[in-house]
């Protein structure tokens, strides 16, 4: 019994995550269209930044709260500085975004390998975050790490505030009204540009925030980014375009999936069997989950 | 996608410099310098080249650039001391770039460009595997440095780290003697876990030890919750950890995090030293135990000045492990075999190299001829909180190499 709801839990642990590093790229690929393969990328500066503060302060805890808003400001400068040099030069010629942006993601993993070596390195989780839970006690006890507590307490309020800014702010009525209908959006004096850009630096702040919850579940290196681009980009593509709502069941959805497979068979076994549900599910649903209804002809 | 396009970048590179280093050995070839017996050395000089093949970039990078750096503590040690055979050594350095293709160009390069009297470097099995072929062509003479899977005896390789038999064999028997029942495997998706797991299978077999479980996750993988419940809810005795590089981190966290001990259920690995504990992090290893040939903390005069070199040379904060060891002691063999033999030529060399003993950091060692692997010390550590690793058992004298296991009735099975 309690291995199935430790399983269970392991389930909902690597949802989070997933949907951590989606989260971000729902916005920028989602809503606004735009193929950033740099988004992995992002996601690293943000386990960098971590990693550096940690460097600086020597307080693991002190720094990993320090770290959330820091790389959440690193990762959306970089964000809306790609945005103003490259991708708004490009809107509309989606191939040729995804060669840039992928350009632009060696580089930044050249940079990473050039100023921080080419071997991974680690931060020390703090001493409240390395224990266990125990849920349920006796012979057979049920215990939950804290590190994933926390990551799935960052994933949920990350969620919460970027659906309260979509929904309740000026910024998030011109977000929604951009995506709906940029032509309409324009000629009732939205400054498109200038809801790109922070909707882009939201986005990729995101991903920083990400990079920081990663921290406490694997090394940080190079080609991190590279690694979980992919799971990032499926989860977006089969919750469905331009809905959070559909990014945030996929994740779980996906992580309990992962988890239930891994457990009855192996882990490589369980990455193709998750890999072929979702080519299936994308045949009988190519929109995904939820779609965007909207009266835009584009 | 990003990681298949270099190398279709790369294949059109690599065929080009191929040809570039064919070319440059077929005009070597008119002055007669190569003959059908392979590629001779070029031993004219006051000075011999020896080539270091390790990886100074990529994922491997961490561990081969300590192997790299012992090598040439070495060098710099018999160069000191008057050279072999009258000559100084000249190393000449290639990064393998944890590529295998690359490796096997870079092999050609030093034996048929620079003419090396021979070459040490190469970590994992991959490496290995790549180069073989281009030393058994040309009959120039590979010192591997690294434990390996054993089933493999090139003529042309001296393999100086452990053989299944002198490091997966003892840390079994090591577990059997704490009456240790079952165990759980935990592997890397590769070569080298899955030919260990199969010995260890086939020995647990034959021992009355149960194997509860055996999972793989895939080389760089970073999510091990699935896996750690598993190996709690198996309630094994113990678990034999080979999996490589980072993964390890992971694991460890995760492994903590379930609420695992070592006191619970310690885990053994082989390709843990103390340069990968470091990385790790000392916290999430304390007492979990490794199986290696070697430790920094190794008691001997030798092994004493063989750390405080080290250090000298590279910094106070870095530690020795049994790669490097292994690597630094392969080169005093040669020499020792070149000086036996009174010749460069890796015939002779071959032939001059059984029983050469050398006085090791981790105890004599000595070469046996037949299968050109090592006579070594089996040593089961214990990691401390400080990163290093405590000897806690050791098998008292070395063991004869048997990379085959055809000392081993229960292995009869294996190929």
């Amino acid at each position: 019994m309690t291995v199935i709801l430790g399983q269970s839990f392991t389930g909902i642990s690597i949802g989070a995550v997933l949907l951590l590093i989606a989260l971000g790229l729902s916005l920028t690929f989602g809503q606004m269209g735009v193929i950033n393969m740099a988004h992995g990328e992002f996601i690293m500066a943000g386990a960098y930044t971590t990693y550096v503060l940690q460097k600086a302060l020597g307080d693991a805890g002190l720094s990993l709260l320090l770290a959330l808003p820091v790389a959440f400001a690193v990762a959306g400068t970089l964000g809306a500085l790609l945005e103003w040099l490259l991708i708004r030069r490009l809107y509309l010629r989606p191939l040729d975004t995804l060669l840039v942006t992928w350009g632009v993601s060696l580089m930044l993993q050249q940079l990473a390998r050039d100023v921080f070596g080419a071997p991974n390195v680690q931060t020390r989780a703090p001493e409240l975050l390395t224990g266990n839970v125990t849920l349920i006690g006796g012979d057979d006890p049920l215990t939950v790490a804290n590190s994933r507590l926390f990551i799935l307490g960052l994933a949920l309020a990350a969620v919460a505030a970027l659906a309260l800014v979509l929904a309740l702010t000026p910024l998030g009525r011109r977000i929604r009204a951009v995506v709906q209908n940029r032509d309409l959006a324009e000629v009732s004096g939205i400054s498109t540009a200038r809801v790109d850009r922070t909707a882009f630096f939201v986005g990729s702040g995101l991903a920083g925030v990400a990079g920081v919850a990663l921290t406490l579940v694997g090394p940080i290196g190079p080609t991190m980014g590279t690694n979980i681009i992919i799971d990032a980009f499926l989860v977006v593509v089969v919750g469905g375009l331009g809905r959070l709502k559909g990014t945030v069941i996929t994740a779980f959805v996906l992580g309990v999936l992962q988890a239930v497979l891994e457990y009855s068979t192996t882990v490589s076994v369980a990455k193709v069997l998750v890999l072929v549900g979702i080519v299936a599910f994308l045949q009988w649903r190519p929109q995904g989950l939820y779609t965007l209804r909207t009266r835009s002809l584009v | 996608m990003s990681r298949y396009f270099p190398r279709r970048v790369a294949a059109p590179a690599v065929a080009l410099s191929a040809a570039m280093v064919l070319s440059a050995c077929g005009a070597k070839t008119d002055t007669g310098s190569s003959t059908a017996k392979g590629v001779e050395a070029d031993t004219s000089g006051d000075t011999v080249k020896v080539g270091l093949l390790n990886s100074l970039s990529g994922t491997m990078a961490i561990s081969e650039v300590t192997v790299r750096d012992s090598i040439r503590l070495a060098i710099d040690e018999i160069n000191a001391d008057g050279g072999v055979l009258g000559k100084k050594i000249r190393p000449v350095g290639e990064d393998g770039a944890s590529d295998w293709p690359t490796f096997a160009e870079k092999a050609g390069k030093l034996i048929k460009e620079d003419r090396v009297v021979a070459t040490f470097g190469c970590w994992t099995s991959a490496s290995r595997k790549a180069v073989k072929p281009v030393f058994e062509k040309s009959r120039s003479l590979l010192f591997y440095p690294v434990q390996y899977e054993g089933l493999e005896q090139s003529p042309y390789i001296f393999y100086a780290g452990a053989t299944t038999n002198q490091q997966i064999v003892p840390a079994l028997d090591y577990l059997k003697s704490q009456g240790k029942k079952s165990i759980y495997l935990v592997g890397s998706d590769y070569v080298f876990p899955r030919t260990a797991n199969k010995v260890i299978k086939a020995y647990a077999k034959a021992n009355g030890m149960k194997v509860l479980g055996e999972d793989y996750a895939p080389l760089g993988s970073t999510e091990f919750s699935t896996i750690a419940n598993k190996v709690k809810a198996a309630k094994a005795d113990a678990v034999f950890n080979t999996l490589n590089g980072d993964s390890n981190v992971a694991f460890f966290k995760e492994y903590k995090s379930a609420g695992l001990t070592a006191p619970k259920m310690p885990v053994v690995s082989v390709s843990i030293a103390e340069e990968e504990v470091k990385s790790i992090g000392p916290q999430y290893l304390k007492d979990q135990l490794t199986s290696w040939n070697y430790y920094q903390t190794t008691k001997g005069a030798k092994n004493t000045a063989f750390v405080k070199a080290y250090k000298a040379k590279y910094g106070k904060d870095k530690p020795t492990s049994d790669p490097m060891e292994a690597a630094y002691t392969s080169v005093h063999l040669w020499k020792a075999m070149v000086e036996k033999a009174k010749s460069f030529d890796p015939e002779k060399v071959k032939a001059a190299a059984d029983g050469v003993t050398y006085a090791a950091p981790e105890g004599e060692v000595t070469v046996d001829g037949p299968t050109q692997h090592i006579h070594k010390t089996a040593r089961i550590g214990r990691i401390g909180a400080d990163g290093l690793i405590e000897q806690i058992w050791d098998s008292g004298k070395p063991i004869e190499p048997d990379p085959y296991l055809k000392g081993y009735d229960w292995a009869s099975g294996l190929s």
